[in-house]
């Protein structure tokens, strides 16, 4: 188990030792995550004890945003001099982008097989 | 030799995680209680709870997060475990792929312009615009782009999570209220709109779901990063 979790964090690290070292502006974790699907693929797929160890994190992902998102309480004044513009901007482009980015993913089931 | 006073600063934000922990683990539970209602979203819950115990008790941001400092550490290691779904899911992607670009590309442009557009027709001042133009990309990349075009990429990191909560919170009842039920079509929107936190909501409906949704939030930050810079000089705002 603990092996497992070494081993996420290894990719981790080389994902963000990669993404320093070349300086592309592409955060460290999204490159480990694409390492370690490399990985996986050349492996033929994750061990029990892997699938295990990543479903824990993921299931907790929610509590892992709480540290960066705590930040908010950090910006009272911005809030008063823009808050409405913030959240009416927010508010809809993120809810119509589901809506539209939704309705065309949902196109997949009507367009069946026929498509490669 | 040993700084005591720093020693007891430390022992003294221990209080955090612990804090944080409970908090999560009580917003968990009244989660579930609420049968997983996108409302009692957990991670609102549980933000909402700490930023009026920090703002109460005066105790700065800076000293919190450096208590917590693990937690987010831990976000980059199921960032990266966030492959294992996405390999286990792959196969669904065959027959789907042309409309998930599609739905990529039109979810992604759709939140950086109507952001923008609202963002200006409500009058935000001209930092704030550039700070919310990469938004629905993940907070790393959001912030690399703000930066890049000017805008204040802490602001960015803040939007960002709004952003995200937004996408997790109201993203379900809008897919509910359209009839969009197949797990990936739901999972790819949430992740496009609203990257990790909607993909966290996106795994509460299932493996299936969260894997799309990880997909989405990988190919979104990419393109977001791609359009944003040639947009925001396009319309003359840097």
């Amino acid at each position: 188990m603990l092996a497992q979790l070494g081993i996420l964090m290894m990719f981790q690290f080389i994902g963000e030792a990669l993404v320093t070292s070349v300086g592309i502006p592409f955060p460290g974790p999204l490159c480990g995550m694409l390492l370690l699907l490399l990985y996986l693929c050349l492996r033929g797929g994750p061990s029990d004890d892997l699938c295990d160890v990543g479903s824990r994190l993921i299931d907790n992902l929610g509590l892992l945003f709480v540290p960066a998102g705590t930040a908010i309480v950090a910006y009272g004044t911005l809030f008063a001099t823009d808050g409405f513009a913030i959240l009416a901007a927010l508010i809809v482009s993120t809810l119509l982008a589901v809506l539209i980015g939704g309705a065309i993913a949902a196109l997949a089931e009507h367009v069946g097989s026929g498509v490669p | 030799m040993i700084d005591f006073d720093r020693l007891l600063h430390l022992q003294g934000a221990l209080i955090w995680l612990p804090c944080t922990l409970l908090l999560y683990a009580g917003s968990s539970a009244l989660h579930r209680r609420f049968d997983r209602a996108p409302i009692a979203n957990p991670t609102l819950l549980t933000i909402a709870a700490l930023t009026l115990v920090l703002a109460c008790s005066g105790v700065p941001y800076r000293t919190y997060f450096e208590a917590v400092a693990i937690l987010h550490y831990l976000l980059g290691t199921a960032v990266v475990a966030l492959a294992i779904p996405l390999y286990r899911n792959a196969r669904r992607l065959r027959g789907r792929w042309v409309c998930m670009a599609l739905a990529l590309v039109a979810g992604s442009l759709v939140s950086i312009f109507v952001g923008l557009s609202v963002a200006i027709l409500a009058h935000a001042s001209a930092s704030t615009v550039l700070s919310l133009a990469p938004k629905s990309a993940t907070a790393a990349v959001a912030m690399e782009i703000s930066r890049l075009i000017g805008g204040a990429p802490a602001v960015t990191a803040t939007l960002t999570i709004m952003t995200g909560i937004i996408g997790a919170v109201g993203g379900p009842y809008v897919l509910n209220a359209s009839g969009i039920r197949t797990p990936e079509a739901r999972g790819f929107a949430m992740g496009v709109a609203s990257h990790g936190i909607a993909t966290a909501r996106a795994f509460s409906e299932g493996e299936v779901a969260g894997s799309f949704a990880g997909l989405a939030m990988v190919l979104n930050a990419i393109l977001t990063a791609l359009v944003v810079p040639p947009t925001v000089r396009l319309l003359g705002l840097v």
